[in-house]
């Protein structure tokens, strides 16, 4: 068949497999084969829609049942709006990032994924992003729910906003991402998953709840909240790049 | 061998551990403000640096194993974590004892507290990953990855709820007293109880190898029955 | 003739217990070689080896002279598992099109549409796997397999629960790979259909090769004599 041709270029670094895996191939390449098995999750989504309905239902419920454990028409309640929506989006992403692995696991998709010549950190850098579109999406809904029920004009900051959740919504995706591929081949792996990822993530909800809870109360970030700004940069920073270079190591068993 | 290096220091920590308390308990005056409870002190401060110490070292191990694929350093990493954990469960209990008397509340989220039970919550999980996986080799190389996250993670932990307290202040437990320095014979039992502790917590780590080294030699006994 | 697989001195252990043992064996380019054993005598995990998916702890692997996870090796060879391999929400056009675009082919539509008429599912291509029959799926898996024209074949028990016109396209795209110069590797239960396939037998238990060498016009006749190789 004359009109085959290899579009990809040669690895760089030899990659053994007897000893651990820290490898480097080009960052494009990488990115191009992430963006495919994104493209793939989210064309999966598209047509089946299971996780985003799902999580997105229990979110608004979630918002629904906080509704009658405190009173949110009362003053002194805002202050804990920032603190309530991103519970709201660490349970119910739960939901996303437990299907993000486990995707893989019927007919065996994942070992023909990891026999051709993609890179176990695409794999995983391609995972996280899919878990990051569906996770914004179900924000993006709650929010507009959460604006409704508890009266909080958050459009009146959407820029900064969109940033604090852009920020830590990537930082939950990747560990989701991680921890999925860690427990993809266990059996108790939707028990793991949250008593694993949890822990992990409660610096980025500390951050993420104390610049939200600031905006929802129309107050602008002092220099005290630049620092959960940074903070929110490093981890997404050092947890995507021990994500990569740990891919291989977590993925082949 | 190994057994009479256990035994020597499963006693020389126990001696030391006695000849501590003996003058913790007979020696030292009350201190001034807090009581007779600041004793406890020596026991919370000195757990939290040997489990926090250990949860290093396996960090250390778990990288080793991942470049050599040597078991034992897997075993080890998994035997420190869990005397490590069992060291960090001491710091919160004294701590909550310590804050029930000192500030009439069994917790006060005092951001070292707080850390310290995360720290706890991931390496419980630690280890409840590894009851999950009964292959032996998949359980050291998903066990050293999930070391090395979790440890990278008590850095940011810890430092987060610093600033968090930093901005929410509450009450704070801490060894100095009045002016922020402890009295010389206060420290000298103290830094002796820590040798105690890490002595303690080397013996039990000793022990646990062992016990990691025989279950692993069961188990490849039974596949090899099985593959008969 | 070149190597196109080696394997020296490879050991592989769960815990301390060696799947493979001290495992050496050189497979010339171009030849086809079916592996038999009993269960648990190491073929999965032997084949995994190759194809990048399990570490090992010991030895040396090479396909082509690469180690089998580098990227060159991984271009190469095309794996068949126990699973299918294919994803059931996706068409048999869309999986074909991901499978071919992962390969780093250049003309994926093409390559797709060319391959369901091969394996005859020009009919069905716009159906989700998830409404395939069993016999639509196992060619749909040897389409993904075998799309990308890649020089070294592993294949798992692929005989296993094929019906005769899966067979028949199997041994048919086998003889094919062959006579462009593949390398072929398959462990099997079904010892006619593979001894008719082959070119070379090896024989494992318990870990070790008991016996490799060129498959003769005896061991097809009578396959039973290839058991006289088992130690117990």
């Amino acid at each position: 068949m004359q009109h085959e041709r290899l579009l990809l270029g040669e690895a760089k670094t030899p990659e053994r497999l007897a000893r651990p895996a820290f490898t480097l191939a080009t960052p494009l390449r990488e990115l191009v084969q992430a963006w495919w098995i994104a493209r793939k999750d989210l064309a999966i989504e598209l047509r089946t829609k299971e996780s985003v309905n799902a999580a997105g239902a229990f979110a608004i419920t979630i918002l629904l049942m906080f509704s009658f454990a405190f009173d949110p028409t009362e003053a002194e309640n805002r202050a804990y709006f920032g603190g309530l929506l991103w519970l709201v989006f660490a349970f119910a992403g739960a939901l996303i990032f437990n299907r993000g692995f486990a995707r893989e696991l019927p007919n065996e998709c994942l070992d023909a994924l990891l026999a051709s010549p993609l890179s176990p950190s695409s794999l995983l850098l391609g995972k996280a992003i899919s878990i990051f579109a569906m996770l914004v999406l179900v924000e993006f809904a709650s929010l507009l729910v959460f604006g409704v029920f508890y009266d909080v004009r958050w459009w009146r900051h959407a820029g900064p906003l969109a940033g604090v959740f852009l920020l830590a919504t990537w930082g939950i995706a990747v560990i989701g991402a991680v921890f999925g591929a860690l427990t993809v081949n266990l059996r108790l792996r939707e028990l793991m998953l949250p008593i694993l990822v949890y822990p992990v993530l409660i610096p980025l909800l500390i951050a993420a709840t104390e610049l939200s809870g600031t905006l929802f109360q129309n107050q602008p970030f002092s220099s005290d909240q630049l620092l959960w700004v940074r903070l929110l940069i490093v981890f997404d920073v050092v947890f995507t790049a021990l994500a990569a270079a740990l891919a291989e190591t977590i993925l082949l068993n | 061998m190994r057994d009479r290096i256990a035994i020597a220091l499963a006693g020389a920590a126990a001696g030391l551990l006695a000849w501590n308390l003996y003058k913790m308990f007979l020696v030292l005056p009350d201190e001034a403000m807090q009581g007779p409870i600041f004793r406890i002190l020596f026991f919370h401060a000195p757990a939290a640096m040997v489990g926090m110490t250990g949860y290093f070292v396996a960090l250390v191990l778990s990288i080793l194993y991942l470049s050599s694929n040597q078991l034992r350093f897997d075993a080890l990493a998994a035997s420190i974590i869990e005397v490590s954990l069992v060291f960090s469960l001491i710091n919160i209990v004294t701590g909550s004892i310590w804050a029930r008397i000192i500030w009439g509340v069994w917790w006060t989220w005092d951001y070292r507290l707080t850390s310290q039970l995360v720290c706890i919550l991931i390496f419980a999980a630690y280890l409840m990953l590894r009851r999950g996986i009964d292959e032996p080799t998949q359980r050291a190389r998903l066990s050293s990855a999930l070391c090395i996250f979790g440890c990278i993670d008590v850095v940011i932990v810890w430092k987060s709820i610093e600033w968090f307290r930093n901005l929410h202040p509450g009450p704070v437990l801490s060894i100095r007293t009045g002016g922020g320095h402890m009295d010389p014979a206060y420290e000298r039992v103290f830094y002796w109880n820590l040798l105690a502790l890490l002595l303690v917590g080397i013996s039990l780590v000793l022990i646990r190898t062992r016990q990691e080294a025989t279950a692993r030699e069961i188990d490849s006994l039974r596949r090899l029955a099985h593959a008969q | 003739m070149t190597e196109a697989i080696l394997l020296e001195n490879v050991w592989k252990y769960y815990g301390d217990y060696p799947a493979l043992r001290n495992y050496s064996l050189k497979i010339e380019e171009h030849s086809c070689w079916a592996l038999i054993g009993r269960n648990g005598a190491g073929k999965t995990t032997l084949l995994r080896i190759l194809g990048g998916l399990t570490p090992f702890q010991r030895g040396t692997v090479r396909i082509f002279g690469e180690p089998p996870r580098s990227a060159r090796a991984r271009r190469q060879i095309g794996f068949l598992g126990h699973g299918i391999g294919v994803y059931e929400d996706l068409t048999a056009r869309e999986n074909l099109v991901f499978f071919a675009r992962l390969a780093g082919m250049a003309h994926h539509a093409a390559v797709a549409d060319t391959w369901l008429e091969r394996v005859g599912l020009t009919g069905a291509g716009n159906m989700p796997v998830r409404q395939f029959s069993r016999g639509m799926r196992q060619r749909l898996a040897l389409a993904r397999t075998f799309l990308h024209r890649p020089s070294v074949l592993l294949l798992d028990e692929p005989f296993t629960s094929l019906d005769d016109r899966a067979i028949r396209m199997l041994t048919e795209l086998l003889e094919e790979a062959r006579q462009r110069g593949a390398t072929i590797v398959l462990s099997t239960h079904q010892i006619r259909e593979a001894l008719a396939a082959a070119s070379h037998v090896g024989v494992m238990e318990n870990g070790k090769l008991r016996y490799a060498g060129e498959r003769t016009a005896e061991m097809l006749e009578d396959p039973s004599l290839l058991y006289s190789f088992y130690a117990a």
